[in-house]
């Protein structure tokens, strides 16, 4: 369709969420926005081919998505400790309480495969429908719904089994005994 | 009574904790907005000039820096 000006707008509207999406995709703010620079340059460079009614957000993250997939497999081979680098530069960042939680969850979804990462953001983040996810990232939706189940168990598995002694039932089994034992 | 869990399965409470943080970190940075660079493009560029916009990107990258 014509790019007009209620077109302009939705697309603005969506920037926000295309950030996001950007960022826990490449784990990092300079890069997410270049791809979504670029997003939004194919975007209204192929505004003709965007169907009305259709859903705007969920093609411009298709974009985003593809962008993402062929940059990062060239990157891929010219990167090899893509992993290393990136938790080097989290660790020269002021951890402040409240954040320290936040680097151990972005650590996390790090180790996620990309597929499951995706999946988990799309649907658990982004808001979107297990069906917009499929189309978005070209699957069946029973495949978005076993990646985002296996994203959570490994997200917990990671983030909680270690540290189950801080949550286990020890402290609250103590002060249960400590109230009412006296 | 032992409260076993299935092996794989996740309580609702570890569930709705990493909802919790997917959606803190994905909002911190929808609360952001939009960066300036980003609406001025939206609102200026016509669909030719981003495909020109495009071309010239490529251009520059594959000859190098």
């Amino acid at each position: 369709m014509p790019l007009t000006d209620s077109l302009r707008d939705d697309i603005l509207a969506s920037v926000p969420s295309l950030r996001a999406f950007a960022i826990s995709l490449s784990g990092n703010g300079d890069r997410a926005d270049d791809l979504v620079q670029e997003t939004l340059l194919r975007a209204l460079a192929n505004i003709d081919s965007f169907q009305v009614g259709s859903n705007l957000p969920a093609w411009l993250f298709t974009i985003l998505r593809n962008l993402f997939r062929s940059d990062y497999r060239k990157r891929r081979r010219e990167v090899e400790d893509a992993d290393g680098s990136y938790a080097n530069t989290l660790k020269t960042q002021p951890a402040q309480n409240a954040h320290l939680e936040f680097e151990e969850f972005r650590t996390a979804l790090e180790k996620l495969p990309q597929d499951q990462r995706e999946a988990l953001i799309l649907v658990g983040a982004s808001g979107f429908s297990y069906e917009d996810a499929a189309t978005i990232c070209g699957c069946a939706v029973g495949t978005i719904k076993s990646r985002v189940n296996r994203a959570r168990s490994k997200l917990s598995a990671l983030l909680y089994v270690d540290g189950a002694e801080d949550f286990g039932p020890d402290d609250t089994v103590r002060a249960v005994i400590g109230g009412s034992g006296g | 009574m032992k409260d076993v869990k299935p092996k794989g399965g996740l309580n609702a409470e570890i569930q709705s904790r990493i909802g919790h943080q997917l959606r803190a970190m994905y909002d911190d940075v929808v609360r952001q907005g939009v960066p300036d660079r980003f609406a001025d493009m939206i609102r200026k560029l016509d669909g030719a000039e981003a495909q020109a916009q495009l071309a010239g990107d490529a251009g520059k990258k594959e000859g190098g820096e």
